[in-house]
């Protein structure tokens, strides 16, 4: 599957690069999907990081297409979840026991990497020593600036809350502590008055 | 001079009022007849006599109604005031910095008695009287950012400094335009400036920040920005925008004189003493246009401006919908004579509006 190319963005949107092989005593590896593929991609240029690697995968949609692959480049832990919040709880447990030298990689959608991005910070790590590279859907997490509830998710603009009900138009402004993209009303000025929903970089 | 303090609202009947001088003081941001983005900076150490610049934190007759209005969107949304974990010291840097300038600049309105870390602080407008312990927040009812600045006009960003980068770790923001604390907080300073068009691209902010990290103690700067509001809100943030958006569209060629306000903030910058933070205070003033084009000089330039404003700027600053209304009455206030230099009124020197009567009998 070719990589999405995000066009040039505001100064708060995320770029993601493309995971390379870092020296560490350790490797923790998690990505959603067709994030699958970045970490095979990695594993073609050094399979041996995986001997140190703990792999956290959330297949989503994929089901099965990429659950073996991953298993046969031998990590030395691998995790399958349902859901990307079934795994914090183990996410935060790896983080806590980390020590100096951990190699921290993301791949998938931006949800997820942003979401462990911010859970890496907060044991310590700052972002821009956390390697991600993005994969599959260009879906969106995204705040509600009014209700402040979070829509995940998001593939057109504008789109509902899941809260509030507001519709919201979708900014490229960007909380790497919510890890989430602000959502604004698009009616205010005209209520009803709503452009068609177009789907996210269509 | 005794400040009388207005009985006033920023909201619902819109009571707001400025008087002739507060008109006469207000902060008019344009020293030409057209507008660009600039960095525009200059020391914060006074101004002329009874203008907005001569003290540190200036208090005037929307005092003690803006403080009333602040305890308002708190109490709806404490969101609007956050501290980083890190950042308490800087809060009560901030705290120490207010109380000290207020009572030497308003001894008359403001008491600051010091007895080692015993504090007794002073507040005849907003009748507070209260002892505390210094660095001790035990003995204040909530952290010493909010503490002070539920006393203090105007939003506050605390600005964190590691790295040659600020950071917003820390603020009070509850008359700002249309930017979300809550959302920004944490971001550094490109990040929380990265919905501002064109100005990227010219340089502004790298040579801003540059700036800024070199703004030492007891050397505070300070510059204006502008945008404009419809009704003298002051909380118009993206939090409530879905309530006060649909303002925007009730201007009509009757209304508008009273209705559309200038919106004027007065950004100063400090840095401050134990934390190393930066404190960023954003005044905010508000003028009706018909109180505005009292000034001759005034009502000729910003016609000038928001005529010849790019369509971006006027997108940004949310008026491009209105900009034609604007003119519409703007344009009956100037007559296409010069304007003198500078901020000022210059009501001595400048002529009054010429009618088109005069214009025909010249």
């Amino acid at each position: 599957m070719t990589k999405f190319q995000f066009p040039e963005s505001i100064r708060s949107r995320p770029v993601y690069g493309t995971l390379e092989p870092r020296p560490g005593k350790a490797h923790l590896m998690i990505a959603d999907a067709e994030g699958a593929e970045a970490l095979l991609d990695l594993a073609t240029r050094e399979a041996r990081l995986f001997a140190q690697g703990h792999i956290i995968y959330i297949p989503k949609t994929t089901g099965e297409t990429y659950t073996q692959r991953l298993r046969d480049l031998g990590p030395a832990q691998f995790h399958v979840g349902p859901t990307y919040e079934a795994s914090v709880p183990r996410i935060r447990r790896v983080l806590s026991d980390a020590h100096m030298g951990l190699q921290v990689y993301l791949a998938g959608t931006e949800g997820l990497m942003g979401q462990a991005q911010n859970e890496a910070m907060q044991a310590g790590i700052p972002h821009s020593a956390i390697q991600t590279e993005h994969r599959g859907s260009v879906a969106r997490r995204m705040q509600c600036v009014h209700c402040k509830g979070i829509t995940e998710d998001v593939v057109t603009d504008p789109f509902v809350c899941s809260h509030c009900g507001l519709n919201l138009f979708v900014r490229d402004h960007y909380s790497r502590r919510l890890a989430a993209f602000q959502g604004v009303c698009i009616d205010a000025e005209d209520p009803g008055n709503l452009p068609d929903p177009v789907e996210l970089y269509t | 001079m005794t400040i009388q303090f207005n009985t006033e609202t920023f909201r619902d009947d819109y009571s707001f009022r400025n008087s002739d001088w507060a008109i006469k003081r207000f902060p008019f941001p344009f020293h030409e007849d057209s507008y660009m983005y600039s960095v525009n900076m200059e020391q914060h150490r006074g101004g002329p006599e009874g203008s907005v610049y001569e003290k540190r934190f200036d208090v005037d007759e929307h005092y003690v109604s803006e403080m009333q209005d602040r305890a308002i969107v708190l109490a709806d949304d404490p969101l609007r005031c956050q501290s980083l974990p890190h950042m308490t010291l800087a809060g009560w840097d901030t705290l120490e910095l207010i109380m000290v300038s207020k009572s030497e600049d308003y001894p008359d309105l403001f008491e600051l008695h010091r007895d080692g870390n015993r504090w007794r602080w002073i507040n005849k407008p907003m009748g507070i009287d209260h002892t505390f312990t210094f660095l001790d927040e035990t003995t204040l009812p909530c952290g010493p950012l909010e503490y002070i600045t539920r006393q203090a006009q105007g939003d506050y960003a605390v600005l964190d400094q590691r790295g040659d980068m600020l950071y917003m770790d820390a603020g009070m923001v509850t008359t700002q335009a249309d930017w979300s604390l809550d959302f920004d907080i944490g971001m550094d300073f490109f990040e929380w400036h990265a919905p501002v068009p064109l100005a990227h691209e010219m340089g502004i902010f790298k040579r801003a920040l540059k700036f800024l990290l070199n703004i030492q103690q007891g050397a505070p700067a300070r510059r204006l920005n502008w945008t404009m509001t419809v009704n003298p809100l002051l909380d118009t943030s993206p939090e409530n925008y879905h309530k006060w958006g649909i303002q925007k569209t009730s201007l009509t060629p009757e209304n508008i004189g009273a209705k559309q306000h200038l919106r004027v903030e007065l950004q100063t910058f400090y840095r401050l003493p134990r934390s190393n933070a930066l404190l960023f205070p954003i005044r905010c003033y508000l003028i009706a246009f018909q109180d505005l084009v009292r000034i001759p000089k005034w009502g000729r330039r910003l016609h000038r401006v928001v005529r010849d404003l790019p369509d971006e700027l006027a997108t940004y600053k949310g008026f491009i919908a209105n900009r034609p209304l604007m003119l519409d009455y703007l344009g009956r206030h100037d007559d296409g004579l010069p304007t003198s230099p500078g901020v000022w009124p210059d009501l001595d020197s400048e002529p009054p509006l010429q009618t088109q009567n005069d214009a025909r009998s010249r």
